[in-house]
């Protein structure tokens, strides 16, 4: 009754054939940077070293560790952090619970997506201009933090945003039906039920911050330093500055250097991202509506 | 009875009290998360205006329209003329952004279909993580990708003197924007409601004619989006243009020449200007350029997308 037809297995022979070529072309994509992840790893997994983490740079940066760079970097992500969490937040919240449907709104979402998509040499533009010389912070964590905080604030409030609708409609419905107010149902029952959402958020602010490099070449991260900070209006070292510079501003820089710090860098950025998502799937799974 | 009535009456009195203090509150944290809500709309105007505050003296004075778009020259710091023409290097960031896009697109939208359309269960889920994974990487590190892996295999591969060049930076880009754009276009594809896939299965349609007939031009729209997105992100790429390029003001005839790129030019030569100095000046007003140019796009990206949940 269902013969196959010529018709039929020209169409099930360009499926098939459609199948494999976009199966390869997603192969392409991914296994060269598996490739490249591999020479990373393969160069520089022999510099990684209890002493290579822990000691700073010595010969002018041709030999020692990284310890300054790394802790650099959380010390900026860390004040970025404190700057960019309470706002993004906020935003997400407005715009989640408060925010009505209309033009102002979606200016807001435009002014999102903008903040976003700017380029982050004119986040480190807009850094010089406006903290280090309009604010007088000078070239500080301050303001380098500052300037990540502004760069990375999208992620925060996409991502908590995105878990405050998750929480059902019904759920505040029910608490306001008791009689509580709007923010009493954002603390008791909307935030509550959407914590790892936000966490998950976070996680990913922190690999972002962590790698960005323009945005505090000017404004705070300094080529190298003999000291470490002593407080947010000094300088800072940062991993992802120390790789530009050891692997494109000092001669004579043995070959594995370069390699090591690129990936103790990836394998941070990395790890967070991992940390995010298995977050996320343990929550999908979890989810009881 | 009457007591008792009187003593509820108080009692919701009170509670009124307490409520009033709850409802003032209450209008406490509205107001406190609008001013959160507000900050990007404040941010973006800031960025704006402090960038221009820096560039405005250059673009008051020594600023030639003519000469600034249309002259290849840009010699800031010459002694017998300063010239500022960024003519080169907008054509260096427009050669190696449409080479990583024409990389890019293809392979995306290819893997976007594959992941969205035919990959199913855990190898949908391990090709999805691993996208994310990818658009993590940060740009510094596939800038040191170009100089230390891709260099010497373009000089042995092609047997060229120099290995930063276009092709370098183009790939690094191209491979840099691809997850990025897949994971866009996978959820516009997403998007497309599954009775549209299953109407046209119902009518005899194979995988491949239900994508091609019915998906691809319900999804149109989020995959422009996906497009622009990632030429948003390659022309505003920043270290891993500055390291893979090569570095040199030209403008390209080839592949193999190495050239500039505005934003590389920025993060290069800031360092070393006095503030203040036409040069300084010069690289704020690259800054407004650069800024203006990727809000169109974002702003373009944002009414095709928009197009799409209309119709």
């Amino acid at each position: 009754m269902f013969e196959t037809t010529s018709i039929n297995k020209k169409n099930i022979t360009q499926q098939k054939l459609v199948r494999i070529g976009l199966g390869t072309m997603t192969g392409i994509l991914i296994l060269p940077v598996a490739l490249i992840l591999g020479t990373l790893i393969y160069k520089g997994a022999p510099m990684i070293s209890f002493e290579f983490l822990f000691t700073g740079p010595t010969k002018g940066m041709t030999a020692g560790g990284i310890f300054p760079a790394l802790l650099g970097t959380v010390l900026l992500v860390l004040v970025a952090l404190l700057a960019s969490v309470p706002l993004g937040v906020a935003a997400a919240i407005y715009l989640s619970e408060y925010a009505p449907d209309n033009w102002f709104t979606r200016s807001i979402n435009l002014a999102i997506i903008n903040l976003a998509g700017v380029p982050s040499i004119v986040h480190a533009l807009f850094g010089v201009g406006a903290f280090v010389i309009f604010f007088g912070f000078g070239t500080s964590i301050l303001a380098a933090s500052l300037t990540l905080a502004i760069m990375t604030l999208p992620v925060v409030i996409v991502a908590t945003r995105e878990s405050l609708q998750a929480v059902p409609m019904s759920f505040r419905e029910a608490c306001w039906n008791m009689g509580a107010t709007r923010w009493q149902t954002i603390r008791r029952v909307v935030l509550p039920n959407a914590v790892t959402g936000i966490l998950t958020g976070v996680i990913l602010e922190v690999s972002r911050t962590a790698g960005e490099t323009a945005p505090i070449m000017f404004t705070g991260a300094a080529f190298f330093l003999p000291l470490l900070p002593q407080g947010v209006l000094d300088q800072t070292m940062a991993l992802s500055l120390h790789l530009f510079v050891v692997s494109t501003q000092v001669p004579n820089m043995p070959e594995q250097l370069p390699f090591g710090v690129a990936l103790v860098l990836i394998s941070m950025v990395l790890l967070m991202n991992s940390l995010s998502i298995a977050l996320r799937m343990y929550l999908r799974g979890k989810k009881k509506w | 009875m009457s007591e008792k009535m009187a003593q509820t009456a108080a009692g919701a009195g009170s509670d009124f009290d307490r409520l009033t203090l709850d409802w003032y509150i209450d209008k406490l944290v509205q107001a406190l998360v609008f001013i959160g809500g507000i900050s990007a709309i404040v941010f973006i105007i800031g960025i704006f205006v402090f960038i221009s505050r820096e560039g405005f003296g250059f673009l008051l004075g020594e600023f030639n329209f003519k000469e600034f778009f249309f002259s290849p020259n840009w010699r800031p710091t010459s002694e017998t003329k300063e010239t500022f023409g960024i003519l080169a290097l907008v054509a260096g960031t427009a050669s190696v952004t449409g080479l990583a896009m024409l990389i890019a697109i293809p392979f995306s939208l290819g893997a976007a279909i594959f992941i969205a359309e035919f990959a199913s269960g855990k190898t949908r889920e391990f090709l999805k993580i691993t996208v994310e994974l990818l658009a993590a990487i940060p740009s510094v590190v596939w800038g040191f990708i170009g100089l230390a892996i891709m260099n010497p295999i373009i000089i042995e591969t092609f047997d060229v003197p120099v290995g930063l060049n276009v092709l370098n930076a183009g790939v690094i880009l191209g491979l840099m924007a691809a997850p990025i754009m897949t994971s866009i276009a996978e959820d516009a594809l997403n998007a497309v409601p599954d009775p549209y896939r299953e109407a046209a299965e119902a009518m005899g349609a194979t995988r491949w004619q239900v994508i091609y007939k019915v998906v691809l031009p319900a999804a149109k729209n989020g995959l422009l989006g996906a497009v622009l997105l990632g030429v948003g992100r390659g022309f505003g790429e920043t270290m891993a243009v500055l390291m893979a390029t090569g570095h040199s003001i030209n403008i390209p005839t080839s592949v193999f020449d190495s050239v500039r790129a505005l934003t590389a030019t920025i993060a290069a030569e800031l360092g070393e200007t006095a503030a203040g100095s036409p040069h300084y000046q010069a690289l704020f007003t690259i800054g407004i350029f650069l800024f203006v140019i990727t809000f169109i796009i974002n702003l373009a990206a944002d009414l095709v997308v928009r197009g799409v949940k209309k119709g």
